[in-house]
């Protein structure tokens, strides 16, 4: 023990980035089938791989797997490197391993099967949901355990953020999953009506603002500085943008039941705070970027920068697209469109799967004694296919969102709709082939990487490195 | 209707939202009172991980102003609209009164061109070509869902751009269906046992002519008249428009015409339900989807 105290514990790192990649690539396949499915419909093999059961496998795969590797895998490296201090409790961390794992797999099957709870993003079944939170619980553990235990007395901002999301999502989990099970693989939610549509919207929302923003926002604040070898901009600015996106998230959800059976009052509040969350939002994307302030010379040949600065522009663009979504008047325009599915794969793709590539690509040969990846070029590569995919995505995604508004809303002289459903569905077909295409894209950029990776990985060495003494007036 | 069961809960939102959002603002503030004297960067000294910095930066007054603006919106905006609690704002704006005054509106604007037409005789209505197409627009908005987008149905969905009906074909009769909807039910009948049931089934099949065992139609026929079945569907199967009762003798099935799904339907019997329109469109609107089917089956050459 006394040994292994000597060295960061980057086996468990190493694990959940491997799987990271795999899951993406899982994840994404799914969504790249279900894209196909929209355009041909006789690609539905029923009953389960039709569209309605493979949807919530691709969210739950992207989001949970792969975002919830890449997120497992950057916090164990950034808390340890950080807190100077090896990571605590090693047999629970790789517990959270495993048990991760099993919850994915468990996904997999089930959801084809068509257990669901038909909650959106917590569509799994209860006993699943216990595994959950048990693996979640024990996550905590690690995490704050190894913030306890560290050698410095200032907690790095990168750590205050994935510890925000890392309570942050256990409180939602535990609430919105709260229900009644009548059999092994079945169960009614504990709230009824429009109180169960709140309470899923108040966790639908967090999970893209705790697990999808603030997680991703702790990867930012390490691998940006580290790969730009900048100070990050402004400690002021992220104490500011940190409490203020932490507290501001938590009242957004009304805004997904506009002009539902949602109280007025409930919209309302809704919406302004998520007006509010604007500026704390652009506050990650300022400090993210002007971090790079000096050095903008990097982001010419190095593909790890291009990609994690490329991500806080998405970033910055659909935090700013929120807030006007959520506003009544163009909401009315924009749900139940497109443009939501447009909006969401700007931040899902665009940010969210960005940024955790350049953290991947950083990481990888730190990992596995290799200076650098086996090839870089082919990291460039994979930031083009990528951005071109991203583009293509949310483009078609703004159009086809756009002309359904204003086809289901257009009425003739007479009262009755201009359009019947159908006419917009026949509309988007030209924009759902772009879509997938975009995804096509952004999937074989996936393929590159793994392809990169196991190159990287063969041959190479397992390295743990030394736990560093904290800078000497820092001690 | 108060959403609220006591004053309390009232006075708890009221007083959170607004503690919160100016709460913002006091963070704001108080984090822009520090600006550095000179323009020099200063860095707040502490080193992680061999190199990582921060520097303490002010923060950027365009971005201190967007978040003041924001702050200043939400409290103008809970003032006028509905979210502090059951304060109505000062504008009365509710949904469900936008919603009202939208569709007053709109009602108020096409009642002369749906009156125009609900004073003539349908018969009339079917032969005039914009009164079609405006049938037409409200078929594609409220019945295509069940009857598809060419009126032609599905199993289970009566198929109306022929001359087969199960309550009945004068225009009159349609807008009778559409406006107080349909409960068709054919009963069960699995008291009569498999045999019995398949012959009868074969023996329907012959009625429209379609190839079975003659010695089981001969049992079946039997059967058939021997049963309730002829009450609804007629001695010779013709079937009861009053009762919608479907013809037997037409070749056209509403849930299928092989052996195994007659057997079924006369097995497990139907349920089958055409919702009510009055209430939701009005008279005017169903005059004028009543005349539209009608004229499905009825064009000028087929009439």
């Amino acid at each position: 023990m006394a040994e292994a105290q000597g060295t960061y514990n980057y086996t468990v790192i190493r694990q959940f980035s491997v799987m990271a990649v795999v899951w993406g690539i899982v994840g994404m396949l799914v969504g790249v089938v279900i894209a196909a499915q929209l355009v041909w419909p006789e690609l539905n093999f029923g009953p389960y791989f039709t569209f309605g059961r493979l949807r919530p496998l691709h969210t739950n795969a992207v989001i949970f797997a792969f975002g919830g590797c890449a997120l497992f895998a950057t916090s164990y490296y950034v808390v340890q490197r950080t807190c100077h201090a090896r990571l605590f409790a090693g047999p629970l961390a790789a517990f959270t391993f495993w048990g991760w794992q099993l919850v994915i797999v468990l996904a997999a099957i089930t959801l084809p099967l068509g257990m669901t709870q038909g909650k959106e993003y917590a569509e799994l079944e209860w006993p699943i949901d216990l595994l959950i939170a048990v693996v979640w619980i024990s996550y905590a553990v690690v995490f704050f355990g190894t913030i306890a235990k560290r050698t410095v007395s200032h907690i790095y901002v990168a750590n205050w953020f994935y510890g925000a999301f890392i309570l942050a999502v256990a409180l939602l989990h535990i609430f919105n999953s709260a229900a009644i099970p009548v059999s092994l693989t079945k169960s009614y939610s504990a709230y009824a009506g429009v109180q169960d549509a709140m309470v899923q919207w108040w966790y639908g929302h967090n999970a893209v603002g705790f697990f999808l923003t603030a997680g991703f926002l702790g990867m930012m604040y390490y691998f940006v500085p580290k790969q730009a070898g900048r100070p990050v901009y402004s400690y002021r600015l992220s104490v500011v943008h940190f409490w203020a996106l932490i507290f501001t998230y938590m009242w957004a959800g009304p805004h997904h039941l506009h002009y539902t059976a949602l109280p007025d009052w409930t919209q309302s509040v809704g919406m302004v705070f998520s007006l509010i969350l604007l500026a704390p939002s652009w506050g990650g994307m300022i400090n993210g970027i002007m971090t790079l302030s000096g050095a903008w010379h990097k982001l010419r040949d190095d593909p790890i920068l291009k990609f994690l600065i490329t991500s806080l522009s998405f970033y910055g663009m659909s935090t700013f697209e929120g807030p006007m979504m959520a506003i009544k008047t163009v909401n009315a325009l924009s749900h139940y469109t497109d443009w939501t599915v447009g909006h969401v794969h700007s931040g899902a793709l665009g940010w969210v799967a960005m940024v955790s590539i350049g953290s991947l690509y950083y990481m990888l040969p730190r990992l596995f004694g290799k200076p650098q990846m086996h090839s870089v070029k082919l990291i460039t590569v994979h930031f083009w296919v990528a951005t071109i995919g991203v583009v293509l995505y949310i483009a078609s995604m703004w159009i086809a969102g756009v002309m359904q508004g204003l086809m289901w809303r257009a009425v003739n002289p007479d009262g009755t709709l201009t359009y019947s459903f159908v006419e917009a569905v026949k509309g988007s077909y030209p924009f759902w082939a772009i879509r997938f295409l975009g995804g096509l894209l952004f999937l074989s950029g996936m393929l590159i990487m793994a392809y990169n990776m196991v190159r990287t990985i063969v041959g190479g060495e397992r390295v743990n490195a030394p736990v560093l003494v904290p800078a000497a007036q820092h001690a | 209707m108060s959403d609220f069961v006591n004053e309390f809960w009232h006075w708890y939102v009221v007083v959170i939202v607004l503690v919160s959002i100016i709460g913002c603002a006091v963070l704001l503030w108080a984090q822009s009172l520090h600006r550095p004297a000179s323009n020099k960067v200063e860095s707040t000294g502490h080193v992680w991980d061999e190199t990582l910095q921060e520097y303490n930066n002010p923060l950027p007054r365009w971005w201190m102003w967007m978040f003041y603006l924001t702050v200043v919106f939400s409290l103008v905006y809970l003032a006028l609209y509905p979210g502090l609690g059951h304060f109505r704002g000062a504008l009365g704006w509710t949904s469900a009164g936008q919603h009202e005054a939208e569709v007053a509106k709109v009602d108020a604007q096409v009642k002369p061109l749906f009156d125009k037409y609900q004073q003539m005789d349908l018969r009339a209505v079917a032969a005039d070509a914009e009164a079609l197409e405006m049938g037409k627009r409200l078929y594609l908005t409220y019945c295509m869902q069940c009857h598809g987008s060419d009126a032609r149905g599905a199993k289970g969905f009566p198929n109306l751009a022929d001359k087969d009906w199960q309550w009945g074909g004068e225009p009159e009769r349609i807008k009778e269906t559409i406006l107080g909807g349909r409960y068709g039910v054919m009963p069960e009948h699995s008291q009569l046992g498999e045999e019995t049931i398949r012959n009868i089934a074969t023996y329907v099949r012959s009625l429209s002519g379609l190839p079975g065992d003659p010695a089981r139609v001969a049992k079946g026929r039997e059967a058939f008249n021997a049963s309730d079945c002829t009450a609804c569907h007629g001695p010779d199967g013709k079937g009861n428009q009053m009762l919608g009762a479907p013809n037997l003798t037409d070749k056209i099935w509403l849930y299928g015409g092989s052996e195994a799904t007659i057997v079924e339907t006369i097995t497990k019997g139907r349920n089958n339900q055409m919702p009510a329109w009055q209430e939701f469109l009005g008279e005017g609107k169903v005059h004028l989807l009543a005349a539209y089917v009608y004229s499905l089956s009825n064009t000028p050459e087929r009439r």
